[in-house]
C-alpha cells in the first residue's frame, strides 16, 4: 500500500522509517500525483473542446437558419422567411417526395428480407450458410461509390438489351426501362439488408432457444412460435436495422448521384444548391431535418427501451 | 437438433433465403461481374466500353501508379489524424465519466452522425470560408488566411464526419478494462504516461483496429468532403472513380480500378479478422496473468 502516488505528502502510514530514499519516493509520489491531475484536467478540457467542435457546425446551421438577412456574414434579425421560401420551392419538394418514398421502400424492403435470411440462415446447409455469409459481409464492405457505380453500368447495359426487345414484343406502347428511383431502392436496400441481416443474427445469438423449445413441445405451429416467442425478442434488432435502412437511404448521397437518373433526392438536391453558391434556405431545410431526426432518435430509444424491458419480462414469465 | 427432423424445415428455409439470396445474386453479383468484365475490355473512341480481352487496363494501372499511392497515404494519414483525435475522446469517457452521463455521452458525440452529411459539412463550408473563421482570425493580425479549400479543410472535414466511428469502438474497448489494472500499474510505480502505454494501448487495440478499418474504408472511397472542402484539388479514390466514369468516360479503365478497390478492400478486411482474433487470444492471455 504505500505506493508513491498514494503517499502524497502524508507521513508514512507503516511506520517505517524515512529512509534516504523515502525522500525522494514522497517528492516522486508528489510529483505523479501532480502530473496525473493534471493529465486528468487537460483530458476534460479537451473532451469538451472536441464536444464543442462536434456541435458548433450544427449551431451555426440552426441559427442561421433564422437569419433575416441573406448573407452569412451577419446576423440581421430573426425572421423565417427562409422556410417559407423553402417550404414553396418545387424541386425541394419534389425531391423530398421521392427520398420519402426511396427510404421508405428501402427500409420495408431491407427489414423483410434481412430478417427473413437470418431468421434461416442457421437452418441451411453449413455450404450454403457459409455463401450467405460471404455475399452478406461483401455487400456491406464493397465502398458506396463502387455500388453505385457497378449499379449503373450494370443497369444500363441491362436496359440496353432489354429495350428493344420490350419494343419488337409489345410495340410503341412497350415501357421504356430507365434509371430512376426503383434503381436507387435496388442499390440501397442491398447494403442496409446486409445490415439487418447481421444485427438480427447477432441479436438471435443471445436469444434464449428453450423458449422456442418449449413452444414446440407444446405443438405450436412453427408461425405461431415465430409470432408469439421468436419475433418479440427480435424486435428490437428489427426496429434498429428499420431505422439504419431509413436514415441511410435517406442521408446517401454517392449511390443516389450514379443509380437515380432524373429522379432527384434531397441530397441530391443540397449538393446543387450548395454548388450553385449561397443559398440560406439550405440553413432551414437542414434544420427541419435535423429536428426530426433527433425526433426519430428519441422516438427510437424509446421503442427500444420498451421493447428491451419487455422482451426481458417475457424471457422471465 | 430436433428442429432438422421436422418435414418441411429445409425447404422453408430456402424459400426465407430466397430474396434475399436473388437480391444479391442481382444487384451484387451481376453488377460485379459486369465490372469485372469491362475491366479486361477497352474504352470505346467516344467513350463508354468496347468488348476486348485485354489487361491494358491493368497494366495502365501500374504506370499510374504515383496518384495511387498518394491516394493510400492521404487515406492513412488521415485516418491517424482521426485516431489521435479520438483516442483521448474515448478514453475520457470510458474511464473517467460515471453511471448514466456517460450513456448521454457516448449519445451526444453520435447525434451529429445522424444528421445529413451534406449539411454537417455544408456547415463547415460556411465556418472556414472568407466570411468564417478567417476573418475572425484577420481581427486579431493573421490576414488573408485561406482555409477553405486546402488539404487541412479536407482532414478536418473528414476527422468531423468519422470521429464517431473511431470514438465508439475504441470506447467499447476500454469499458471492459479492468480498473484494478491501472492500480496495479500505479502500485507498482508506474507513471500515467508509462501506464497508458503498458496497460491501456495494448487493451485497446482491438478497438484502434475496428476504428481504423471503419475510417480508413469510407476515406478511400470519399468523394464529398474533397470536392466541397478541398475544392477538387485533394483526390481521394471516390474522385477518381467518379471522374473516370462521369467526366473522361473511360469505363474500362474506371472498372479496373473499381475492381481493385473492392479486392483491396476484402483483403484488408480479410487480414483485420485475422489480426483482430489473434489480438483478443493475446488480450485474454495477459489478463489472465
Amino acid at each position: 500500500m504505500a505506493s508513491p502516488a498514494h503517499a502524497s505528502g502524508g507521513p508514512r502510514r507503516d511506520g517505517l522509517p524515512a529512509s534516504e530514499t523515502g525522500g525522494t519516493d514522497i517528492r516522486a509520489g508528489r510529483r505523479a500525483a501532480r502530473l496525473e491531475r493534471i493529465g486528468e484536467r487537460t483530458a476534460w478540457i479537451y473532451t469538451g473542446l472536441v464536444f464543442g467542435f462536434l456541435f458548433l457546425p450544427i449551431l451555426i446551421v440552426v441559427i442561421y437558419s433564422f437569419n433575416a438577412g441573406r448573407h452569412v456574414t451577419e446576423l440581421t434579425g430573426f425572421s423565417t422567411q427562409w422556410y417559407t421560401i423553402a417550404w414553396s420551392d418545387r424541386f425541394l419538394m419534389n425531391a423530398l417526395r421521392n427520398s420519402l418514398t426511396i427510404a421508405t421502400t428501402t427500409a420495408v424492403l431491407a427489414t423483410v428480407m434481412g430478417t427473413a435470411s437470418a431468421l434461416a440462415m442457421d437452418r441451411l446447409s453449413p455450404r450454403l450458410r457459409w455463401l450467405m455469409e460471404l455475399l452478406t459481409y461483401v455487400a456491406i464492405i464493397v465502398p458506396g461509390i463502387v455500388i453505385g457505380i457497378a449499379t449503373l453500368i450494370f443497369l444500363v447495359t441491362a436496359f440496353d438489351w432489354l429495350n428493344p426487345w420490350l419494343a419488337y414484343l409489345a410495340g410503341v406502347d412497350a415501357p421504356h426501362l430507365g434509371l430512376g428511383a426503383a434503381s436507387v431502392v435496388a442499390a440501397h436496400t442491398l447494403f442496409t439488408m446486409a445490415i439487418v441481416n447481421v444485427l438480427v443474427r447477432t441479436r438471435m445469438r443471445g436469444m434464449d432457444r428453450n423458449l422456442v423449445e418449449a413452444s414446440e413441445d407444446l405443438f405450436a405451429t412453427p408461425w405461431r412460435t415465430f409470432v408469439q416467442v421468436t419475433f418479440p425478442q427480435l424486435l428490437p434488432a428489427i426496429m434498429a436495422g428499420a431505422l439504419l435502412a431509413f436514415t441511410f437511404s435517406f442521408d446517401d448521397f454517392i449511390i443516389a448521384f450514379f443509380t437515380s437518373g432524373q429522379d432527384q433526392t434531397v441530397p441530391i438536391y443540397l449538393f446543387a444548391s450548395i454548388r450553385r453558391g449561397v443559398n440560406p434556405s439550405v440553413n432551414a431545410i437542414a434544420t427541419v431535418l435535423l429536428g426530426v431526426t433527433i425526433m426519430a432518435i428519441v422516438l427510437a430509444g424509446l421503442v427500444y427501451r420498451r421493447g428491451q424491458r419487455r422482451g426481458g419480462a417475457g424471457a422471465q414469465g | 437438433m430436433a428442429q432438422n427432423d421436422r418435414p418441411g424445415r429445409g425447404s422453408r428455409a430456402a424459400l426465407l433465403v430466397l430474396p434475399a439470396t436473388l437480391w444479391y445474386v442481382g444487384f451484387l453479383v451481376a453488377p460485379l461481374i459486369v465490372l469485372a468484365i469491362m475491366s479486361v475490355g477497352v474504352r470505346s473512341p467516344n467513350g463508354g466500353y468496347q468488348p476486348a480481352l485485354t489487361l491494358e487496363q491493368f497494366a495502365n494501372l501500374t504506370t499510374r501508379i504515383t496518384p495511387l499511392t498518394n491516394t493510400l497515404g492521404l487515406a492513412a494519414l488521415n485516418t491517424f489524424i482521426c485516431l489521435l483525435v479520438a483516442f483521448p475522446v474515448a478514453y475520457t469517457l470510458a474511464l473517467k465519466v460515471r453511471g448514466n452521463w456517460k450513456l448521454v455521452l457516448v449519445a451526444l458525440v453520435v447525434i451529429p452522425f445522424w444528421t445529413s452529411f451534406l449539411i454537417r459539412t455544408y456547415a463547415w463550408m460556411t465556418l472556414l470560408g472568407a466570411n468564417g473563421v478567417p476573418r475572425i482570425l484577420g481581427w486579431v493580425g493573421f490576414e488573408d488566411v485561406q482555409l477553405l479549400n486546402t488539404p487541412f479543410a479536407v482532414s478536418l472535414g473528414i476527422v468531423y464526419n468519422y470521429l464517431p466511428l473511431m470514438v465508439l469502438p475504441i470506447f467499447v474497448s476500454l469499458e471492459r478494462l479492468d480498473r484494478s489494472f491501472m492500480e496495479a500499474s500505479r502500485d507498482l510505480g508506474a507513471g500515467p504516461v508509462a501506464t497508458i502505454r503498458q496497460i491501456v494501448l495494448p487493451l485497446a487495440a482491438p478497438g484502434i483496429l475496428s476504428g481504423i478499418v471503419l475510417v480508413f474504408i469510407p476515406i478511400m472511397g470519399e468523394y464529398l468532403i474533397p470536392i466541397l472542402l478541398g475544392g477538387g484539388k485533394t483526390y481521394f479514390l471516390g474522385n477518381a472513380l467518379a471522374d473516370l466514369f462521369l467526366q473522361s468516360r473511360n469505363w474500362p479503365f474506371g472498372s479496373a480500378l473499381a475492381t481493385l478497390f473492392v479486392i483491396g478492400m476484402v483483403v484488408l478486411v480479410a487480414g483485420y479478422l485475422a489480426l483482430s482474433r489473434r489480438l483478443v487470444r493475446a488480450g485474454r492471455e495477459s489478463s489472465l496473468l
